[in-house]
């Protein structure tokens, strides 16, 4: 028995080093989905800032609404653009065809998105657009490169260009991304700005999955559940079999 | 009471209600030995109704059409009541049926269940791993993910490898030139009927079993031990009734079970991207092909096998080939174990290290066929499913030359 866990175990230890980062190293997102002000925060960007390329075909309204403890009134006044009921889901009026007349390939459904990509990486992609003239928009994406998508937060943010270093591979030399330095200043200081790619990323991930936190707040419950019914089956096993030699 | 004994004795005038308890539960002996390997059986037929039953639930919501299929699964897990639990239990489930039957096989293995008069109890079991692939395969698509397309059209390329038939082959599978509609209807349709195939499989092969009885750790047979227990005179003295005995303890199996499985479906349903692979929550788009495309995890050795192996003249086949041979080879396992005993408790070192390396080496090949290739990782495949092969074609050998221990008379503790 201990062979075959040891067995397992190195042979799964290789596995531990499987990111999915494609080079570039991911920040840490750091999200709270318990945080409902985030969250909020985070539903006023997503309805300000993406939802009119992206949609959130999945998502309704009225169940964000529920699980970030506004009223469907609040969500009517405040986060709803468009003409959708408020049972409805997160449409948008661009139509695929547009999407790839005016960004070469029509902008993802955002529904799963952070499944998909994973937070941390959305987390790095929002914080990592710098100025390229030769891009359409003028700007390139660290973790995404020739991203058909506009740094629409570049108000908030301001312009970031990228700092390259030369490495060598193999004889030969090849300019590689370093970092990000701020090339102007936007409305905000880098530090607000992070919160709100956090705040994003947050909201991303809860309508990836809405049932997420409900599920683990469940799980702990069944768990306790069949850890007491395992003591039960036990001792019932144990009385069974006290009379086997 | 006399008056259950009244309707008890009617139904059994008409049908064997007790005879059928008495031979295959309560009067049904089994070893007295089993270990925690034992827990495999119960367990499997335990995922195998989680999987019928979210199944068909899952059946009831889910749309097997190219337009609709993916967005009838985002439906499930957020407007469907409970569809979320259904859905995870149901991808979770796929997964753990692999792990308590690469568990079942592996226990064979350890103590020569595969041996006479078990050969074709063995077998039987084997053509049940092959549905279970056959419906995990047709299964895997239906989500409509990005893995989900592009796993089926590089399996089912594989069809098309064959030479001369292949691309009529691969035609006829997919009903189409590529994966589509028509390929995932009829996956769907698959899907759905496999699982009552398997259910009557597992019938099989559970008769098969008390045919022959149970093996054990010890690899005794205990019909051949002295005879005479506290239930029996003519029952084997090392036997235990099934019921209550093996019911109860299966039950305390069952809840250990069930907490693992319970953590991840409530935890981690992804299971770090194993499970639900992430590339699977972008919708299926054959215009688009991911960078790196590699199956579930329990598909993964047999893929390094197809990879490891080189093409010739520009064919895919001898990799086809080798990956069939890799899984069709376990049907002679009854024949390759030339050993005078059946339990690794006795046979030798050699055998004990050419087994253990097996075990090391099936799950770094699993490992390899996630990873794309580089020259490296393909070296090791190949090593790796040479000693694949090595480990059966080589058994009428070593089985032979191995120094084996004296097996006892009774079961051991």
């Amino acid at each position: 028995m201990k062979k075959l866990i040891v067995a397992f175990l190195l042979a799964v230890t290789p596995m531990l080093g499987l990111a999915a980062g494609g080079g570039v190293p991911l920040d840490d997102a750091d999200i709270d989905l318990s945080d409902q002000a985030s969250l909020q925060r985070g539903a006023k960007y997503f309805m300000n800032y993406c939802l009119s390329c992206h949609s959130a075909k999945y998502q309704r309204y009225n169940r964000m609404a529920k699980d970030l403890g506004l009223t469907e009134q609040e969500v009517i006044d405040n986060l709803m653009f468009t003409t959708d009921k408020i049972g409805g889901t997160m449409n948008i009026a661009m139509t695929a065809e547009k999407g790839t007349e005016w960004f070469g390939n029509p902008p993802p459904d955002l529904s799963v998105i952070a499944r998909a990509r994973g937070v941390d990486w959305l987390y790095t992609y929002l914080r990592g657009f710098y100025i390229d003239e030769k891009r359409p928009f003028g700007v390139n994406n660290r973790v995404f490169p020739d991203v058909g998508m506009p740094n629409v937060l570049w108000q908030l943010q301001g312009d970031q260009k990228a700092v390259f270093k030369t490495e060598v591979h193999n004889g030969t030399e090849t300019e590689v991304l370093d970092r990000l330095e701020p090339a102007s200043e936007g409305t905000m200081s880098p530090e607000e700005f992070d919160q709100v790619a956090r705040d994003i990323t947050a909201f991303l991930s809860y309508i990836g999955e809405p049932i997420q936190m409900e599920r683990k707040r469940l799980g702990v419950w069944v768990l306790l559940f069949i850890a007491v019914f395992f003591v039960m089956s036990y001792l019932l096993k144990k009385e069974y079999w006290k009379d086997v030699h | 009471m006399s008056m259950m004994k009244n309707f008890m004795t009617w139904i059994d005038d008409r049908y064997p209600a007790t005879k059928v308890w008495n031979e295959h539960l309560a009067q049904y002996y089994a070893p007295k030995n089993f270990n925690f390997w034992y827990f495999m059986g119960s367990l499997a037929l335990l995922v195998l109704v989680i999987q019928i039953l979210t199944g068909v639930w899952l059946a009831m919501n889910y749309k097997p059409d190219a337009e609709l299929a993916f967005g009838s699964v985002e439906y499930i897990m957020r407007d469907v009541d409970w569809g979320w639990l259904i859905r995870y239990m149901h991808s979770t489930g796929a997964s753990a049926f692999f792990v308590v039957i690469y568990l079942h096989m592996f226990r064979g293995l350890m103590y020569g269940s595969y041996r006479k008069p078990r050969e074709l109890l063995w077998i039987i079991g084997v053509i049940i791993y092959l549905a279970m692939m056959a419906t995990a395969f047709f299964g895997y698509l239906l989500p409509w993910g990005q893995m989900s397309y592009w796993g089926a059209q590089v399996i089912v390329n594989l069809f098309s490898a064959v030479p001369v038939i292949g691309p009529d082959l691969g035609v006829w599978v997919r009903g189409d030139y590529v994966i589509s509609d028509a390929t995932l209807n009829r996956f769907f349709a698959l899907h759905f009927l496999l699982p009552f195939i398997l259910a009557a499989l597992v019938f099989i092969h559970i008769v098969a079993l008390h045919k022959v009885g149970s093996n054990n750790p010890d690899g005794v047979e205990i019909k051949k031990g002295p005879k005479g227990n506290r239930w029996s005179d003519k029952a084997p003295a090392d036997g235990i009734p099934f019921h209550p005995y093996y019911t109860v303890k299966d039950i305390a199996g069952v809840a250990g079970f069930l907490f693992i499985f319970a953590a991840v479906v409530f935890f981690a349903p992804e299971m770090g991207g194993y499970f639900i692979e992430h590339p699977n929550f972008e919708p299926a788009n054959p215009l688009k092909t991911p960078e790196h495309i590699a199956p579930v995890w329990y598909f993964t050795p047999f893929y390094a096998i197809l990879r490891a192996v080189p093409s010739i003249a520009g064919s895919a086949f001898p990799g086809v080939v080798a990956m069939f041979a890799s899984i069709l080879i376990m049907f002679f396992m009854p024949w390759l174990d030339r050993s005078p005993v059946k339990s690794i408790r006795y046979k030798g070192m050699l055998y004990k290290v050419m087994l253990w390396v097996f075990v090391v080496n099936f799950i770094l090949l699993g490992y390899l066929g996630t990873q794309p290739t580089t020259d490296l990782y393909k070296l090791l495949a190949q090593i790796g499913t040479i000693y694949y092969f090595a480990f059966f074609l080589l058994m009428p050998i070593y089985s032979k030359m191995d120094n084996t221990k004296p097996v006892p008379e009774r079961v051991t503790e």
